[in-house]
């Protein structure tokens, strides 16, 4: 059994990925999939105001007579981009800067530690409301750079810690007496050691860019146009779906942002097991 | 007879099946015997002596009775051997350094762990403290913290902890090889020094470096890849090693005053067989020079000589 | 060819960096060619601080390391690459010196990668077959492979055949001997006594003292970072002069006799020296007022034979 078949064996025999992976490609199908399904514009006034479930409209309308089912499946969509570019624009900012300050150490590592805290302690929150301000249209892509920007600093400080313990070891050292230049050096020595755990890192902040981007839409602070499962939340709750039970428009949208990211969380957990033999149960 | 062990198999649960770590062990160590386990990485020492005294999963017992002074020492059971621990056997295990928990000053820890046994410390302090003294430690070193000591005074106060309640049998687990030369000398000394005043009975003595042996040990026992090889006062061992391995173990060591470019020194070409599924009958056979078919049975560890075994049909 | 001149390495540790961890302390030597010069020491000895130093990973405080009389922290580029080429290393651990999620062969394309680039495949692969023959390994069973699927032994001789792919002249193993098994040790350490046939040099740093008789022409013998005795392995075996050395001497557990009386333990408070003091004084059984208030200088006490001691020196001067 090689090393690699080692992995994928313990990693589907890990219930925690089995059942985060499968929940996980539930909602990737239906995102997919679904939109084909869906007969209306997801924003068009097309039938009876909150309307429950029925036969014609799958998760019922909304207060003004949206296709939730609609909204939903364009909204799943359009979460799951936010998450792989604002997830995957953090994990490879915090990959490089990461693995820069801790390879280099010294005067470089100084600095960038220093622009890493700032970024931490920038009031998010502030600054996307100053932005918003200046941008008036603003899209998805505007929307994952923003949340890529200020999700990044806690994985480089987690990838830095990393470079650190890596740097010391000996296949290191034999690289740069082999002549190998730093670049060469991070890329393909001490990078290639991570894959486990900048894989685990992407997986969060994948996680975590859906959640800042359900908030986000949430307040109003997120895309202009377009539907995502943070703005259906937003406008139920606006139009009080709660208390007119109407809760097929605050549920759904509700319990998918949840079972994604916690299918993800689920997974790094088990995935955690997976890459790290001492945590196995045999 | 101090020590009887009878047909000790103890094997590693692994995913892929058992490693068969040790394999059929008969032996005794006497009264006042100080006995050097001896044998190569992987050959299943540190197994052995870790199964007469703290045998846990991975390890897995198989079949085999031990007995210590007469009486059955049920090694399978970690409750029941909980009785014996401390205090008619011990162990000093690798890295004893490293063993003591940082966070407490050595004083209390000792009176923690006599408390386990039912033994009120302030009984014991005045022995305690003679031992210190023993080892060339000020019972200063009560108060201490461990980080406050040196690698080699924490080794010290590791020893005489382990030997307070003079145990009838003591397992010295590779405590040298951490340690620098002049250390290792203080170490092996104060182990002699223990079986002579009395504190331990009988030592059995894991290591890789069979020099340290010859200048402690009593007799050797030498294993290979789980199976006892050879058993025999320690002049025996050296003058006179009568199994292929140990011959070839002993030609193979260096010593001051041979030089390379005068004498060369042979080593041994190959490597032991994978414990996992090992081959039957003796597992030298692939790098032995006199292996033959009757090499395919597993030879029987018998004594050739008075208080010499070898397991090896070319002996027999 | 190699020569070290007053090397020091101090590090800054502690909260603020204020204390100072001297791990070598001017240490001056030369290594010429042909010739296996065993570096002794115990831990904290600064033996692998020097061996890196001199495989530029690390950088000294002060001093300078020369090779073929250049500086070797002043190369840069195309001359940096061409030092290791003539220079490399072998380390303790064969385990660690492997990325543990490439092959083996991986080390051997680093080196194809970054100083033959324009080789051809054939030329190659027979230039990798003889490096592996030349140091005993047997190609088809050990090419291919992941480094936890062979042995410590082999994983060592994959080291040493990657650097003769370089054809070195210097090679600097530090303890490579320590985690192999005893059955491997000898015909590793033959191996190295061979290398210095076909005419490479080693510096072959190590604590066991008999394997240093056994493989070296040379010892240099270190305590806390400084040299206290230095000269041919035969004369300093036979008659160790600096009490340090005298004492590992003793405490060597050897299989031809028994250990003797220990000659007189002590031990002193290290401010009575400090740091101007000589570096033994703490432990030195013959030390005088001397040696707490200047450290002893490396002298030639017979052809070739140095030592750092005031007493002994003395001794030797007065006696020959």
């Amino acid at each position: 059994m090689g090393s690699r078949s080692e992995l994928m064996y313990f990693a589907w025999r890990n219930t925690k990925v089995r059942v985060g992976v499968l929940i996980l490609a539930l909602f990737v199908i239906l995102a997919i999939v679904g939109p084909l399904f869906a007969r209306h514009d997801p924003n068009a006034y097309v039938g009876p105001p909150a309307h429950p479930p029925s036969r014609e409209y799958w998760l019922g309308t909304t207060t003004f007579g949206q296709d939730v089912y609609s909204q939903f499946v364009h909204g799943l969509r359009a979460t799951f981009i936010v998450g792989l570019l604002g997830g995957g624009i953090g994990t490879l900012l915090g990959v490089c800067i990461g693995l820069l300050a801790g390879y280099r150490g010294g005067m470089v590592d100084e600095i960038l530690n220093m622009f890493t805290n700032i970024v931490l302690i920038l009031p998010t929150l502030a600054v996307l409301i100053i932005i918003a301000a200046y941008l008036t249209v603003r899209g998805i892509l505007v929307e994952s750079l923003f949340i890529g920007c200020t999700a990044w600093p806690w994985a480089a400080r987690a990838i830095r810690a990393q470079t650190f313990s890596l740097r010391a070891r000996e296949f290191v050292d034999l690289a740069r007496m082999s002549g190998r230049s730093s670049w060469k050096i991070m890329f393909y020595e001490i990078a290639p050691n991570m894959l486990s755990y900048l894989f685990m890192t992407f997986i969060l902040q994948f996680g975590g860019a859906v959640l800042i981007a359900a908030t986000l839409d949430f307040i109003g602070l997120g895309p202009t146009q377009g539907i995502s499962l943070g703005l259906m939340m937003n406008n139920a709750v606006l139009w009080a779906a709660l208390p007119l039970g109407m809760w097929w428009w605050l549920i759904p949208p509700g319990a998918a942002i949840t079972a994604i990211v916690g299918a993800l969380y689920v997974m790094n957990v088990g995935l955690d097991e997976v890459f790290n033999p001492k945590l196995r149960e045999l | 007879m101090a020590l009887r062990v009878e047909n000790l198999r103890i094997y590693y649960r692994t995913l892929r099946g058992y490693v068969h770590a040790v394999e059929g062990a008969t032996f005794s160590v006497g009264d006042g015997e100080i006995m050097g386990l001896a044998g190569e990485s992987g050959c299943g020492k540190t197994t052995l002596g870790h199964s007469l005294i703290y045998l846990k999963p991975p390890m897995a017992y198989i079949e085999g009775r031990v007995f210590l002074d007469g009486r059955e020492l049920p090694i399978w059971d970690m409750d029941r051997m909980n009785e014996f621990r401390f205090r008619h056997i011990s162990i000093i295990p690798q890295y004893a350094m490293n063993a003591l928990n940082p966070t407490r000053r050595i004083g209390p820890l000792i009176a923690d762990l006599l408390a386990t046994r039912g033994i009120d410390f302030r009984q014991i302090l005045p022995e305690l403290q003679r031992r210190l003294d023993l080892v060339q430690l000020s019972p200063e070193v009560l108060n201490r913290y461990p980080f406050e000591l040196s690698g080699g005074m924490r080794q010290r106060v590791v020893m005489v902890i382990s030997t307070l309640l003079n145990p009838s049998l003591l397992i010295a687990d590779e405590i040298t090889s951490a340690l620098d030369v002049s250390t290792q000398r203080a170490v092996c000394e104060m182990i002699v020094e223990f079986r002579n005043r009395g504190f331990v009975r009988s030592t059995i003595f894991i290591t890789h470096d069979m020099s340290i042996l010859y200048q402690i040990a009593d007799t050797i026992l030498v294993m290979y890849a789980g199976q006892l090889a050879e058993k025999a006062p320690v002049e025996a061992i050296f003058r006179s090693p009568r199994h292929p391995y140990t011959r070839m173990l002993i030609a193979s060591l260096p010593r001051v005053g041979a030089r390379q470019r005068v004498e060369r020194l042979k080593g041994i070409p190959g490597s032991p067989p994978p414990l996992l599924d090992p081959p039957p009958g003796c597992r030298f056979r692939d790098r032995c020079p006199l292996a033959f078919e009757r090499c395919q049975e597993p030879p029987p560890f018998v004594e050739v000589e008075p208080g010499h075994f070898v397991a090896c049909w070319r002996e027999i | 060819m190699l020569a070290l001149e007053n090397v020091t390495k101090v590090y800054r540790t502690g909260a603020l960096g204020l204390r100072k961890l001297i791990a070598v302390s001017e240490v001056s030597f030369e290594i010429g060619e042909r010739e296996i010069v065993a570096l002794i020491g115990e831990s904290g000895s600064g033996k692998t601080t020097i061996g890196k130093m001199i495989l530029r990973l690390f950088r000294p405080t002060s001093g300078v390391i020369r090779f073929e009389g250049k500086d070797i922290f002043s190369l840069r580029g195309p001359a940096l690459k061409d030092y290791y080429r003539q220079v490399q290393g072998v380390f303790q651990d064969p385990f660690a010196s492997y990325n543990p999620i490439f092959k083996a062969d991986r080390v051997f394309a680093l080196i194809r990668e970054e100083f033959y680039p324009r080789i051809r495949r054939s030329a190659w692969e027979q230039r990798v077959e003889e490096a592996l023959r030349a140091v005993g390994l047997n190609p088809s069973d050990v090419l291919g492979k992941y480094p936890h699927q062979l042995s410590g032994g082999q994983l060592q001789r994959f080291l040493i055949a990657r650097a003769l792919l370089l054809d070195i002249r210097l090679l600097v193993a530090d303890e490579i001997i320590s985690m192999l098994d005893a059955s491997t040790r000898i015909d590793v350490l033959n191996l190295l006594g061979d290398l210095r046939e076909r005419g490479l040099s080693i510096l072959f740093i190590t604590h066991d003292l008999s394997l240093g008789y056994y493989i070296s022409d040379r010892s240099i013998v270190l305590y806390r970072g400084r040299v206290v005795e230095m000269g041919a392995t035969e004369r300093i075996y036979a008659r160790p002069l600096h009490p340090y050395t005298e004492m590992l001497m003793e405490s060597i557990p050897r299989i031809d006799g028994r250990w003797g009386a220990t000659s007189h333990r002590v031990e002193r408070s290290a401010v009575l020296s400090g740091a101007f003091g000589c570096v033994y004084y703490p432990r030195c059984p013959i030390a005088q007022e001397i040696c707490a208030r200047r450290a002893p200088e490396l002298t030639e006490v017979e052809a070739g034979h140095f030592v750092a001691c005031h007493v002994r020196a003395e001794a030797s001067s007065s006696a020959g």
